[in-house]
């Protein structure tokens, strides 16, 4: 023991004092303990992703749902014709029709067949409604070429009233217009529930990080003694933060993305024109897919100000 | 200047205080040159550990000033520090060995922390291994060595970067004499063989004699003292020195 071996080749030398980037590989494997994937925090951020995907797409389907709906009623108008005579009413009908398509700014007109509006209220009025002792107005499916606003609607009033007085004219947005606002707000509501999933998710990194360094910290102190930068120290507890975060947004985006697929499948079965306008484009799929990615670098993120703030405190 | 005209370290007028308490070292000023061979020594409790923090870069001054190697550690930022760490080689008093890590591994944290190749890391650490005599354990955890074996781990892991400064504490307080003389050849070699600067602290009075070269360092009550002559200013040529790298000067106001 009394003979110096001689020296390795990248000691005492300004190699050795250089500081690396980051200790690589083994290196770095060798660092710190070997973590398995056994604690909880991989699992909550996976059930965090899977909410955020979940809520996300819920938020792109109704945006899709009120723009679709929107884009087919905004320019339709409804006219009706209010008349108990049957052969009256028809001819009524028939002039409105004969109005309406010499405004100008109409692109179509049409006169919604009595068989139509009989299936359209049987359900309601059951066998009553193809009895005719239920008067039912004539009504006329009118769309503009543009955006049925009040002045419009006034000008088609105004255009009827000398043909056919006392139709009334409705544009077919106003009807929705309650639909709209809670579509809207509950838009509003998912990307608020995903703000508040994400802040979840970073405090549950953070919490991470620090238990994390914290059980190692007399490591972590025989390193930096020894002369780790913060960056290496950092390094290799954001590799382990990385290890979980990407498992967790894995599994958690599998699972959201698998929720939404079955709720589209249930709410296809519905076979409903409203519904069917929420359905994901490949815009909104692909924004899905970036919520895992975006989750590991917030997970990244946190976990980097965490250790540098512990790390600060040490000499 | 360089460092054999301006010494490894140089404090002037340190004091340290944890918090708000009373100052646990006052008003140190020495020089410690390079290849020279110090003892520090004091009673429990008389700040020894607390300098040698301050030697090692785990704790700041709270006044004065200290120069590492030409460098101001007081106004140096926090980022540059794990440079000068790479020049120091410490012996913890409690060893600090990581204990999952293998003696092998723990051996190899300073060389593998400064990047260096593995192939060579595998090759150093084998060498230094066999220089402490530990080749067959090279693969045991801390928990399962003995506490000199753990000693030598410890005393490997500081050397294997070839420190400019090694700085020891109570390295021979969990061995027994055999062992104790053994790591002080040891220390002895290195000072010798390589020039490295060695600060051993220790409240073994009968060490001191051990090693004929030494400088000692007396500290009380968080002060120096002067024993052997080591701190006085200009430093004298001959005497307790001995060696002519062990000249050591200084102007500890606690000198007695």
């Amino acid at each position: 023991m009394s003979t110096l071996p001689p020296l390795p080749a990248a000691s005492d030398s300004k190699e050795a004092e250089r500081l690396p980037e980051r200790p690589r590989g083994r290196a770095a494997a060798r660092l710190l303990p070997p973590t398995r994937l056994t604690g909880p925090i991989p699992w909550v951020i996976a059930i965090l992703i899977a909410l955020v995907v979940i809520a996300a797409a819920g938020g792109l389907a109704l945006r899709n749902l009120a723009t679709s709906a929107n884009a087919g009623l905004s320019r339709a108008v409804s006219v009706q014709v209010i008349e108990p005579n049957p052969d009256l009413r028809a001819a009524r009908g028939a002039a409105a029709v004969k109005v309406l398509t010499a405004i100008e700014g109409v692109q179509a007109v049409r006169l919604v067949p009595e068989a139509e509006l009989t299936a359209m209220l049987e359900p309601w009025l059951g066998e009553g409604a193809a009895s005719g002792d239920v008067p039912i107005p004539a009504l006329i499916d009118v769309e503009l070429t543009g955006r049925a606003g009040p002045a419009e609607i006034a000008r088609i009033e105004t255009a009827l009233a000398a043909e056919v007085p006392g139709a009334r004219v409705d544009a077919q947005g106003d009807w929705l217009r309650p639909v709209q606002d809670a579509l809207t707000a509950l838009q509003y509501l998912a990307f608020g529930l995903i703000a508040l999933v994400a802040l979840a998710t970073a405090a549950a990194v953070w919490l991470s990080a620090r238990n994390a360094f914290a059980a190692a910290r007399e490591t972590v102190e025989i390193m930096h003694l020894l002369g780790a930068s913060q960056r290496q120290i950092a390094s290799v507890f954001l590799r382990d933060v990385v290890r979980e975060a990407a498992f967790g947004a894995v599994v958690g985006g599998l699972a959201g993305v698998g929720a939404v697929w079955l709720l589209g499948r249930q709410f296809a079965a519905l076979d409903s024109g409203m519904v069917s306008g929420g359905g994901l484009m490949l815009t909104d799929w692909l924004a899905i897919a970036a919520i895992p990615l975006a989750g590991v670098l917030l997970a990244l993120a946190t976990a980097r100000i965490t250790i540098a703030l512990a790390l600060r405190d040490m000499p | 200047m360089s460092d054999r005209l301006e010494g490894h370290v140089k404090f002037d007028n340190v004091g340290l205080r944890y918090g708000t308490d009373p100052e646990v070292l006052s008003n140190l000023s020495f020089t410690l040159f390079p290849g020279s061979f110090y003892f520090l020594t004091g009673a429990s409790g008389a700040g020894k550990t607390s300098l040698l923090k301050m030697l090692y870069l785990a704790q700041r001054p709270s006044r004065g000033a200290i120069r590492m190697f030409g460098q101001d550690l007081v106004t140096m930022p926090q980022s540059r520090l794990p440079e000068l760490r790479r020049r120091l080689g410490v012996v913890f008093q409690n060893f600090r060995l990581v204990p999952y890590l293998t003696a092998f591994d723990n051996v190899a944290l300073p060389l593998r922390l400064a990047g260096t190749e593995e192939k060579k890391v595998v090759k150093a650490v084998g060498d230094m291994l066999d220089w402490v005599g530990l080749s067959h354990r090279a693969h045991a955890v801390p928990p399962t060595l003995s506490g000199g074996e753990q000693q030598r781990v410890a005393i490997a892991r500081a050397v294997i970067a070839r420190p400019k400064m090694l700085i020891a504490d109570e390295p021979t307080g969990n061995v027994d004499p055999d062992m104790a003389q053994k790591l002080l050849r040891l220390f002895e070699a290195l000072n010798h063989r390589v020039g490295t600067t060695v600060v051993v602290a220790t409240h073994d009075v009968h060490l001191l004699k051990k090693v004929p070269d030494s400088l000692i360092m007396r500290l009380h009550k968080g002060q120096l003292s002067d024993p052997t002559g080591a701190l006085r200013y200009p430093p004298r040529d001959s005497g307790v020195s001995g060696s002519g790298a062990g000249s050591v000067s200084g102007s500890g106001a606690g000198s007695a």
